[in-house]
């Protein structure tokens, strides 16, 4: 089924390209300001699952919905969340997207689709789901995407909302980032059958199972999730098999993770493969990749220095932002 | 009596105003278990006639899906819409705790006031049907105790009708506690809104204050009238709204009467009239003749024995000795 799917083109390759290298360079120097102690955070690294979201922006637009989980600063720059606006929020600054109040676990950039950000394994998908239903009543063709983690799958809120997307023919597409463990839990300990996808079956909606790591397949399956919702035609459950680089929260030993296992994943890394892949087939060439690179880290130390710069908020923002009235 | 003025039940005001809400703007939803005619419109006919005149588009009954319908509504907010999701019963929130307590009442704060969430959740309880353990409980107080949340208790079809057009109309979140007993007591209904965060001094008086909520209101006004004939002189303020609650109204009467008696159907340990005696105590200690005294449901599940079920909640008669305590 998946050699079916519709292929990206040269540019579009590029762009999950762009997208992608923004999120693992991004994700680089948060790491390195917070090795130097410059950011303090709960921080759920992305690194290694850069081309899901990167595949599956390229078929969307800002009026669409996505709504993601504490792992999911990839998912709001696949789909254009402001630098700037980001790295002071991760700042804790007033100059944050958040005026620092929600932090990493909270992004929210509504003018981009980006609604609503939770660090509650599976809260993400009913809230999607609803989002689909506010979609489908504005009668705009706009989707609604929920993103959550493999651990997801197995929380009430999973079962909730698919069957109740599926029977109101919602154009949401679940995608469910398969990254091999549920924190410090693997499949083992969490559920009998081998694809996540099968459980679609049980709720009517098409279920597949794709490698999130390969842009192909994943923009592939995405486009026909997307455009199967946009034309009405109700919800589809992707589970991307990917993996994730710097543990469940970055600090952790990773002792649960099989050294097999990651051995493997490390080898297959999706962004030095991509990046090749592009030279190889003559999409961009060295200098130019490079020259995209070198771009990103420019934006990124602009917007780094702002967000140190920039103020803390004021205490009396405690009473701000909890009723639209302050309270007194 | 005219139309503005005609007699109602709780039922049929909230039922009124929701059909008034929804001619009134396009935006406002209605969603929950059997809401729709094909389910008889809820399971007291509360939404009876909505989704006939509305159409299955804006009147969606749902799956017992508690998280999912919270959700939906949430999602739904976020997308623009102002949905009304009905708890069948109170107890059934628990299901929805997530959704209720980490989502709809965060948002806006977490968002830094991006994003806010318009909904209203109607849910009903109330002892004294011996429904048991889980079918009547009062749990205001965790929504009290949740910034971002509002909560209302209607105790009369006037306020029914009035809080509920305020809830729909207000940019956070409502929590909206309809009491069973009460349901089917007519009462004339001229269609005004009631401001949420305002008490009503439902009887002026001069001896001592007594501080409530939906049925016990209906007692403690009950109890004023005997007392009246003695020349015991009891202010009763009908709080409406439980959180944010109207200290204003609330203190002045006990700097006036000097004497206070918080009473709720909700059990006592921890209920909100540990709140409200608290704050009597910090701002008019100076004015009190008596201590403050609280009265509410033993620390016990709800029984299902009549006899037990009388004993477990106040009645008329401790209302009366707590009164006549205070004044003595």
């Amino acid at each position: 089924m998946t050699s079916n799917y519709p292929k990206p083109d040269d540019a579009t390759l590029l762009e999950i390209f762009r997208k992608a290298a923004l999120i693992k360079l991004n994700d680089e120097r948060i790491i390195k300001q917070m090795m130097a102690g410059k950011l303090v955070m709960p921080y759920y690294s992305p690194r290694g699952q850069e081309i899901i979201p990167s595949a599956v922006s390229v078929n969307l637009d800002d009026d669409d919905y996505i709504c993601t989980i504490y792992r999911g600063i990839h998912d709001m720059l696949a789909k254009g969340f402001p630098l700037g606006e980001l790295w002071a929020e991760l700042a804790g600054k007033v100059t944050g997207t958040c005026k620092g109040k929600g932090g990493p676990m909270h992004l929210t950039c509504p003018e981009k689709g980006m609604m609503v950000t939770t660090g509650i394994v599976g809260s993400s998908m009913p809230i999607a789901t609803g989002l689909g239903w506010a979609a489908k009543l504005d009668g705009k063709k706009r989707v609604s995407v929920a993103n959550f983690g493999d651990g997801a799958a197995n929380i009430g809120a999973f079962h909730e909302s698919l069957n109740m997307a599926a029977l109101w023919k919602l154009p949401v597409i679940f995608i469910c980032q398969n990254n091999l463990y549920a924190e410090h839990t693997s499949p083992a300990y969490s559920r009998v059958i081998d694809r996540i996808s099968d459980r679609a079956a049980g709720y009517g909606m098409p279920g597949v199972t794709v490698n999130g790591n390969d842009p192909d397949e994943m923009y592939g399956a995405a486009k026909v999730a997307i455009d199967r919702a946009r034309a009405g035609e109700g919800p589809t459950l992707i589970e991307a098999m990917t993996f994730r680089f710097n543990g469940h929260l970055l600090g952790e030993a990773g002792h649960y993770m099989d050294k097999a296992i990651y051995a493997d994943a490390q080898a297959k890394d999706p962004m030095p493969i991509l990046r090749a892949r592009l030279i190889a087939q003559g999409i961009a060439s060295e200098a130019e990749v490079a020259a995209i690179e070198a771009d990103i880290d420019r934006q990124i130390d602009e917007a780094l220095a702002a967000a140190m710069a920039a103020d803390f908020p004021d205490a009396a923002e405690l009473k701000r932002d909890v009723f639209a009235e302050e309270i007194a | 009596m005219t139309e503005a003025t005609q007699k109602m039940t709780v039922i049929e005001a909230i039922n009124a105003a929701l059909h008034e809400a929804m001619e009134a703007d396009p935006k406002v939803l209605v969603l929950g278990e059997e809401v729709g005619d094909e389910q008889d419109g809820g399971v007291m006919g509360v939404t009876k006639g909505l989704s006939t005149k509305f159409g299955k588009d804006r009147v969606k009954s749902t799956p017992i899906s508690e998280q999912a319908i919270i959700g939906a509504a949430i999602g739904a907010s976020v997308g623009g819409y102002k949905p009304v999701a009905e708890i069948m019963l109170m107890n059934f929130v628990t299901v929805a705790m997530d959704m209720i307590t980490n989502h709809a009442a965060k948002l806006r704060f977490m968002s830094g006031g991006q994003t806010n969430v318009p909904i209203v959740i109607r849910t009903m309880t109330g002892a004294g049907f011996s429904t048991g353990g889980q079918h009547s409980d009062y749990l205001e107080a965790w929504f009290a105790h949740t910034a971002g949340i509002k909560v209302v208790a209607p105790s009369n079809p006037e306020d029914a009708y009035g809080l509920m057009r305020a809830a729909i109309d207000d940019p956070d979140p409502v929590l909206f506690i309809e009491n069973l007993p009460t349901y089917w007591t007519p009462h004339p209904v001229t269609k005004q809104v009631v401001p949420i965060g305002k008490a009503r001094v439902a009887r002026e008086g001069g001896d001592v204050t007594v501080i409530g909520h939906s049925l016990m209101i209906v007692h403690a006004l009950g109890v004023a009238e005997k007392l009246a004939q003695e020349g015991i002189s009891v202010e009763v303020i009908d709080l409406r709204t439980i959180s944010p609650w109207d200290r204003e109204t609330v203190l002045a009467s006990v700097r006036k009467t000097g004497r206070a008696l918080v009473v709720h159907e909700a059990v006592k340990q921890f209920g909100i009239g540990a709140e409200i005696a608290a704050v009597i105590n910090e701002e008019v200690w100076g004015a009190l003749k008596a201590p403050v005294k609280r009265l509410g449901a033993a620390f016990a599940p709800v029984p299902f024995s009549k006899p037990l079920e009388t004993a477990f909640v106040p009645q008329p008669a401790d209302i009366e000795a707590a009164i006549r305590a205070l004044v003595a």
